[in-house]
């Protein structure tokens, strides 16, 4: 399908952007890599009277550190969180879940920004994002503000963002010589939305686990952290005793729906299974 | 700002967009709801980017923007004003992918054609990123390209052939670079 007629306005900066939306009110839309946007035009889930294209605003482009943080500019494509140093260094959980993101045309596309703005549940960024407790910046007609992860997935595509903010950046704390990540998804083919999908990031103490955080996706409405069997291992080794009573603990953290393809008791059952293989894998690693 | 069907009309008016396409530079006038696909291959007459299910999920209208391969159906034309885009006439023109066409001819790693344009596109990207990718590497690659004819596995040979004959000429030649 087609989609309707809209008209397009190209933003050369942040300000210009913003000034074009609250000109045109609700039926505006940013258009970042448009891998997710232009589907829903073509289909007509959408259609704004006009189309704010982000991609040549330069101040949303860069990568680089400040501070105890690596910030991440919302044009950061997908692509790039392969490529970029910065990211393999400081931010190697973004690094390991890029490759389950779409396929490489996409990842030449499509941002982190588009990503964590449309915060699809099913989405590998969004959760990644919730489990390194990132900041998210955003510039709005008001002025700029900063939200946590942990405040920003409010529901079912709905984010902190109010209409007609952009999101900036994305700051994640720097990545530590003592700390170890884990990522991996079930999905039916290659590239494919997640049937689930689980991340970590833990800071080690010798053998034991200081601190860890572990966030999944594809499990309900929003990306979700796993804050029952987060509990459960700190403080403690990975041995697979505490292994199996943090894959217990899951029941409390998520309750999915049913859907049509996946009653909740095998997504359930799926997210248990990847945990299990994900501590296994923080615990080889030392 | 009255009634709906006039603002409609003026938001669908046509817009100049100026690419270089193939090498050539080039100037229409599009309306900024039109794809870059549509663009492609109604306007400019190039029918070699196929367009299946305009969503992203296919694969088949792959083209190179500004060197990386994107979905034309997942771009407006107007987005692309002042980019430089290659179709598969271009690269085909060019001959950079002479071999990947010929191993794709020879072991009949097309039958209808339909996604070959790209399929093409996708393979050439990922041999000039990785010089010996492994089977595995080349499916991943081409895990948004849908064929419906060939089950894949001529396409993967072809590739994984082509992969090995170019890594196989560059030691020939004394280079190491790749
Ligand atoms: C076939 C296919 C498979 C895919 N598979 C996956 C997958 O496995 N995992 C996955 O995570 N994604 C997948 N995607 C989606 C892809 O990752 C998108 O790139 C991403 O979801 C959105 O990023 P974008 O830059 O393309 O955003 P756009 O499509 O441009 O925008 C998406 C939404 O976010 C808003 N927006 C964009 N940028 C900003 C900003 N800076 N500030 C405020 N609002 C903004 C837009 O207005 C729009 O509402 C897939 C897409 C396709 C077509
Ligand atoms: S037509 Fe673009 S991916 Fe199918
Ligand atoms: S050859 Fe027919 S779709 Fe691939």
């Amino acid at each position: 399908m087609k989609a309707r007629a809209f008209s397009y306005f190209r933003a050369g900066t942040i300000d210009e952007a913003l000034a074009a939306h609250a000109d045109a009110g609700d039926d505006a839309r940013f258009i970042a890599g448009g891998q997710s946007l232009v589907p829903a035009l073509a289909l007509r889930l959408q259609a704004p009277r006009i189309l704010i294209d982000i991609n040549h605003i330069d101040e949303l482009r860069s990568v680089r550190r400040e501070g105890e943080w690596l910030r991440l500019g919302a044009l950061t494509r997908h692509c790039e969180m392969l490529t970029e140093p910065l990211v393999a260094e400081f931010a190697p959980l973004l690094r390991a879940a890029a490759p389950f993101v779409a396929h490489p045309a996409i990842r030449n596309r499509g941002t982190l920004g588009g990503s964590v703005a449309l915060a699809d549940p099913a989405s590998e960024f969004p959760a990644m994002v919730l489990a390194l407790d990132a900041e998210i910046e955003i510039a709005g007609p008001s002025g700029r503000r900063c939200v946590k992860a942990s405040d920003f997935f409010i529901d079912l595509f709905e984010t902190a963002l109010a209409p007609g903010e952009l999101l900036v950046a994305i700051r994640v704390p720097l990545f530590r010589s003592n700390q170890r990540i884990a990522f991996d998804e079930l999905a039916r083919r290659r590239g494919d939305y997640a049937l689930v999908g689980c991340g970590m990031i833990a800071t080690l103490d010798r053998d034991r686990i200081a601190d860890i955080s572990i966030a999944l996706f594809s499990v309900g409405n929003v990306p979700t952290r796993a804050r029952s069997v987060e509990a459960v291992l700190v403080g403690s080794s990975l041995d697979a005793g505490r292994i199996a009573a943090a894959q217990a603990a899951l029941s409390a953290d998520l309750a999915p729906a049913d859907s049509d393809d996946v009653p909740a008791a095998m997504r359930v059952h799926l997210a248990r299974v990847l945990l299990g293989r994900l501590l296994g894998r923080l615990g080889e690693v030392r | 700002m009255s009634s709906a069907p006039t603002e409609l009309d003026e938001s669908d008016e046509a817009v100049r967009v100026r690419m270089v396409v193939n090498g050539r530079k080039v100037a229409c006038d599009v309306a900024p709801r039109v794809t870059l696909v549509d663009c492609l291959r109604g306007q400019l007459e190039l029918t070699g980017t196929h367009v299946g299910c305009e969503m992203g999920a296919c694969g088949a209208c792959l083209v190179q923007l500004d060197g990386r391969a994107v979905h034309a159906c997942l771009m407006f034309a107007v987005q692309a004003d002042g980019a430089r885009i290659d179709t598969i006439e271009g690269l085909s023109e060019s001959g950079v992918i002479a071999d990947l066409q010929a191993e794709f001819h020879r072991r009949n790693a097309l039958q209808c054609g339909f996604c070959t344009p790209g399929m093409l596109i996708n393979a050439h990207e990922l041999l000039s990123q990785v010089s010996r990718p492994s089977r595995e590497a080349i499916r991943d690659a081409l895990s948004g390209n849908f064929c419906r004819c060939t089950g894949y596995e001529a396409i993967v040979d072809a590739i994984a052939a082509v992969a090995e004959a170019r890594a196989a000429a560059a030691q020939g030649r004394g280079d190491s670079s790749r």
